[in-house]
């Protein structure tokens, strides 16, 4: 048995093509990417070693730390948003007729593409023929922002077709959890006097903590990642306002071709992704009494 | 999977006897629940209803009526101006050959590689597995410009490979994390039989474990689906002639050239919409169930 299934030809004819990919095509280039982030190089010419003076300048720029400040901006509003789909999915989880059917339509939105979400949006968002200030107009109000031409408004305006793209999928993951409850102990509480509220609080939330903290890893870090809507939505505008890391890091390499600089932002974004991800988890390892995570 | 029904026949069994009759309070409560729950539904599913409703409308309506009135005379030619005019039937084949290869790509890689890992004896399968899992938090960004520089100098630039090769590579990390949930509750012992019986391992593997994670195969294959259909920056990276341009950065282009022509944008989004809804239509359990598996059991 073992001697069958420990043969190293089979071993290697079975492993290495999915490992070269990744290896190749994923780890090489991150670190590449920090290489190419000591060059002074247009993309195509020659490259010139110039130091430490990418990540130095990176430093003292104002535009890649108010990018990242718009990146956490974003993360902070989603992870505060998963309280609210746990909410409902809370809801969606107890007795409620049709709640399939509803949690099917939640999840719509979220198999679009963002370039779809992006250019409907856009046109929900339109100033003049727009749905939202339409709406806006039919209820009275005067001085309807402009939405996504403002500077102030625009990383909020955006943020409401991230929520309507993932409720739906944070709202799926946390229904699974909940029906994973077991439902004797929800039944004892029940019968026990205790009220809904107190069942959720006592008994299911900390049932569900592993996948609640998974859930905020993948909030915070995608959203740190976050880059096709608002490419396609303001392209980092008005003025920078909408800004977040990767778009920073798409214009200078492939718009103004500093394809250093932009490997210094690409690297910057990956050594963030990274430290967040291992800080939120030891935050949320502290009193971690399943290791689902 | 199959626990969630049981435990909500279980659950039906146990709550009925215990609610007789619904107090006006408790009624009270459950309308508002259900008026929350619809306005929600609502949220969702509306901004796509007005996307269909402008999609038929000509740019007098759009600019001259309510946003919310029903379009007066069904507009198609909008579809069929976005078919022929936007190069869109061109992108969608793109679209549907490009993810089919990948996803059967990915597919079968990720099923290799489960397969070692969980079934076969080998000192560095942990590390190898480590290395998969980790590629799940790298940001596709901090790829991009040495990706750009290889397949440049590969001579695949604005050729489908490098969006093949990317698309496999960035998938098969969730992609095995849903597999190795499913292999590691799948019992091992026909395999061992079939050792028994002198059967060689690849066979095992096409012949007897292959067929048998069949429904987990087609979880991940929608997934894959979806986030290959969906995928926007290596096309928009890599590519740079119409000939290989998928429906992503294919209707941006079209869109940036009619920028004014609501009812064709309309139609061209609801043409890249309909595919992804109508597999929705047919495969929402499993789409639902691949969605938390790909995630609960991180």
């Amino acid at each position: 048995m073992k001697n069958v299934m420990s043969n190293k030809t089979v071993i290697a004819l079975y492993v290495l093509p999915a490992l070269l990919l990744i290896l190749v095509l994923v780890y090489v280039p991150i670190v590449l990417t920090g290489y190419y982030g000591l060059m002074d190089w247009d993309g195509i010419g020659k490259m010139k070693f110039i130091g430490l003076e990418n990540y130095i300048d990176l430093l003292k720029d104002k535009m890649f730390w108010s990018s990242t400040y718009h990146s956490f901006q974003l993360a902070i509003f989603s992870t505060i948003s998963l309280l609210l789909y746990l909410v409902i999915s809370l809801v969606l989880a107890s007795k409620i007729k049709g709640s399939d059917l509803l949690r099917k339509i939640y999840l719509i939105p979220m198999l679009l593409s963002s370039v779809a979400i992006a250019q409907l949006w856009l046109k929900i968002f339109d100033p003049n023929n727009g749905m939202i200030n339409s709406l806006l107009e039919m209820m009275g109000v005067e001085n309807a922002p402009v939405w996504l031409a403002d500077p102030n408004v625009v990383l909020y305006a955006i943020f409401i077709p991230i929520i309507w793209q993932y409720a739906g999928f944070y709202i799926i993951i946390y229904y699974a959890a909940l029906k994973n409850v077991p439902e004797e102990l929800v039944e004892a509480a029940r019968i026990d006097g205790a009220n809904p509220v107190q069942i959720a609080y006592k008994i299911k939330l900390p049932l569900i903590a592993g996948v609640f903290k998974v859930t905020i890893v993948l909030a915070i870090v995608g959203s740190l990642k976050y880059f096709d809507l608002i490419w396609v939505m303001t392209g980092g505008g008005p003025n920078g306002a909408s800004e977040v890391m990767a778009s920073y890091m798409y214009s200078e390499a492939f718009k103004s071709y500093n394809f250093g600089y932009g490997s210094a932002i690409g690297f910057a974004l990956l050594v963030i992704c990274l430290i967040m991800t291992w800080f939120i988890r030891k935050l949320t390892a502290a009193n971690d009494n399943n290791n689902q995570f | 999977m199959s626990e969630i029904n049981t435990t909500k026949e279980m659950k039906a069994t146990l709550s009925t006897p215990t609610k007789p009759k619904l107090s006006l309070g408790k009624r009270l409560g459950f309308t508002i629940l259900y008026l929350i729950l619809g306005v929600v539904a609502i949220f969702q599913i509306y901004p796509l209803v007005w996307l269909f409703m402008f999609s038929l409308k000509s740019n007098q309506e759009v600019f001259g009526l309510s946003p919310f009135a029903l379009p007066q005379d069904p507009q198609w030619a909008n579809y069929a101006k976005a078919w022929t005019q936007g190069n869109i039937s061109l992108y969608f084949f793109n679209s549907v050959w490009i993810t089919v290869v990948a996803v059967v790509l990915t597919v079968i890689l990720a099923s290799f590689v489960t397969f070692a890992i969980t079934r076969m004896y080998w000192k560095l399968n942990k590390l190898v597995l480590g290395l998969f899992m980790v590629g799940l938090m790298i940001p596709i960004h901090s790829t991009l410009i040495p990706l750009f520089d290889f397949y440049n100098k590969l001579n695949l630039i604005d050729n489908p490979i490098s969006i093949i090769l990317s698309y496999t590579a960035f998938n098969l990390p969730l992609t095995i994390m849903i597999l190795l949930g499913f292999y590691q509750t799948l019992p091992r012992e026909i395999e061992e039989a079939a050792v028994m019986d002198g059967c060689s391992i690849h066979r095992i593997f096409f012949q007897i474990t292959l067929p048998m994670t069949a429904p987990v195969i087609s979880t991940t294959v929608i997934i894959n689906m979806i986030y290959n259909w969906n995928e926007f920056v290596f096309v928009n990276t890599f590519i740079s002639s119409d000939k290989w341009k998928t429906l992503t950065v294919g209707i941006q282009n079209f869109i940036g050239q009619y920028l004014t022509d609501w009812g064709a944008i309309g139609a061209t989004l609801m043409i890249s919409i309909v595919p992804i809804l109508v597999a929705f239509l047919l495969l929402s359990n499993r789409i639902v169930e691949g969605i938390a598996a790909g995630s609960v059991k991180g």
